[in-house]
C-alpha cells in the first residue's frame, strides 16, 4: 500500500526506488523448516556445553563411585537400541505421510512413542538404580555433569513425547493437512536430532567412562 | 501427487526414501554395535587405541544420521542450513577444544600447591 504512495508521489515516468516497498509473498509456513533447523543448531550448543562440563569435570570423583562402578554397559546398549529403533520408527511415519496415509502414520507415531517411552523408562530406572547406590547429582563433580548432561537429554526426549501424543491427537482431529505435516517434519527433525546428541552421549560418557 | 509436489518446495530437505531410511538404520546398528563390542570385548590391546576407534565410529555414525535421517545436503534452504550447520560445528570446535585445554592447563599449572597458600593474603 505504501509503495503505490511513494509511486504517486515522485514522478511517473521514473519510478525511482531506493528500496524494495513491495511486500513478498510469505507463504504460510514457508520458512519454519530453517527457522526450526537454526533453533536446533542453539540447542546443539547447549549440549555442546554440558558435554565440555562433562569433559572437565568427568574425572573429579571426589573418592566417591566411578563410571566403571556405576555404568552398565548390557543395558545403556538396550537403551541406545530403543532409540535407534524410534528413529527409523519414526521415518516410516514420515514415508507414510509423504503418501497421504493417515491411519499408518498414527501407527508408526504410535510405535515411536512406545520405543521412546522405553526409552525414557530404562533412562530413569538407571538413575533410579545410581541413586540408591548413593551416586547423586551431588556426590562429585563427575556425577553432577553426568545427571545435568544425560538428563537434558532425557528431558529433550520426555518434551518430544508430548509433542508427538499432542501432534498423534491434532492428526486424529484434522488429518493430515499442511499445517501438521509441517509440524511433523519439524518433530522428525528433533527426534532424529536427538538420536544424534545420544551417540555422542553413549560414547563420550559411557564407553569412554569404562575405558579410563 | 500433484498436491504433494506443490509442497515439495517447503517440503525442502525432508524428502527421504525408504532406501535412504533404511541404509542410515542398518549403518547406524553396524557404528552402534562395534564400538559396543570394542568396549565390552577388548579385542584391542590398547585402551588408548579403543578410545580412538569409537570415537572415530561416533563421528562417523553422526555424519550418517546427518545424510539418511535429517537428510541433509548443500541445497536444501538455498544452503542455509547446511551454512548454519557448518557455523555451528565451528563454534562447538572452538567451545570444546578451548575450555579442555583451559582446564587443562589450569589444573596442571595449580597443581603443586604450595602449602603457605592459606596464609597468603
Amino acid at each position: 500500500m505504501s509503495a503505490t504512495i511513494l509511486k504517486g508521489s515522485v514522478d511517473a515516468d521514473e519510478p525511482v526506488s531506493f528500496y524494495d516497498l513491495d511486500e513478498h509473498e510469505h507463504p504460510e509456513g514457508h520458512s519454519t523448516m530453517l527457522g526450526f533447523w537454526i533453533y536446533l543448531m542453539s540447542d546443539c550448543l547447549i549440549f555442546a556445553i554440558l558435554f565440555a562440563c562433562y569433559a572437565v569435570l568427568g574425572g573429579n570423583l571426589a573418592a566417591g563411585p566411578g563410571p566403571k562402578d556405576l555404568f552398565d554397559l548390557p543395558l545403556v546398549a538396550l537403551n541406545t537400541a530403543m532409540l535407534l529403533f524410534s528413529s527409523i520408527t519414526y521415518g516410516f511415519a514420515m514415508l507414510m505421510m509423504q503418501r497421504g496415509r493417515m491411519v499408518h502414520t498414527q501407527f508408526w507415531l504410535g510405535v515411536t512413542g512406545l520405543f521412546g517411552a522405553a526409552f525414557l523408562a530404562i533412562e530413569l530406572y538407571e538413575f533410579q538404580h545410581l541413586i540408591h547406590l548413593g551416586a547423586v547429582p551431588q556426590r562429585s563433580a563427575f556425577l553432577s555433569a553426568f545427571f545435568t548432561l544425560v538428563g537434558t537429554h532425557g528431558l529433550h526426549v520426555t518434551f518430544g513425547l508430548v509433542w508427538l501424543v499432542t501432534l498423534m491427537i491434532q492428526i486424529g482431529r484434522t488429518g493430515l493437512i499442511q499445517a501438521n505435516r509441517r509440524r511433523l517434519m519439524c518433530l522428525s527433525l528433533f527426534w532424529h536430532f536427538l538420536d544424534v546428541i545420544w551417540i555422542g552421549v553413549f560414547t563420550f560418557v559411557y564407553l569412554m567412562g569404562m575405558l579410563r | 501427487m500433484s498436491a504433494h509436489e506443490d509442497h515439495s518446495l517447503e517440503e525442502g530437505h525432508m524428502e527421504g526414501s525408504l532406501r535412504d531410511y533404511v541404509i542410515g538404520f542398518v549403518l547406524s546398528v553396524i557404528l552402534t554395535a562395534v564400538p559396543f563390542w570394542l568396549v565390552m570385548a577388548r579385542p584391542l590391546a590398547s585402551d588408548g587405541l579403543t578410545a580412538l576407534a569409537i570415537v572415530g565410529f561416533a563421528a562417523v555414525q553422526i555424519v550418517v544420521h546427518m545424510i539418511f535421517f535429517l537428510h541433509m545436503n548443500g541445497k536444501s534452504e538455498g544452503g542455509w542450513t547446511m551454512m548454519a550447520l557448518i557455523f555451528t560445528v565451528i563454534i562447538v570446535a572452538i567451545m570444546l577444544t578451548g575450555s579442555l585445554w583451559v582446564m587443562y592447563h589450569l589444573n596442571h599449572n595449580m597443581m603443586p600447591m604450595p602449602h603457605d597458600m592459606s596464609q597468603m593474603p
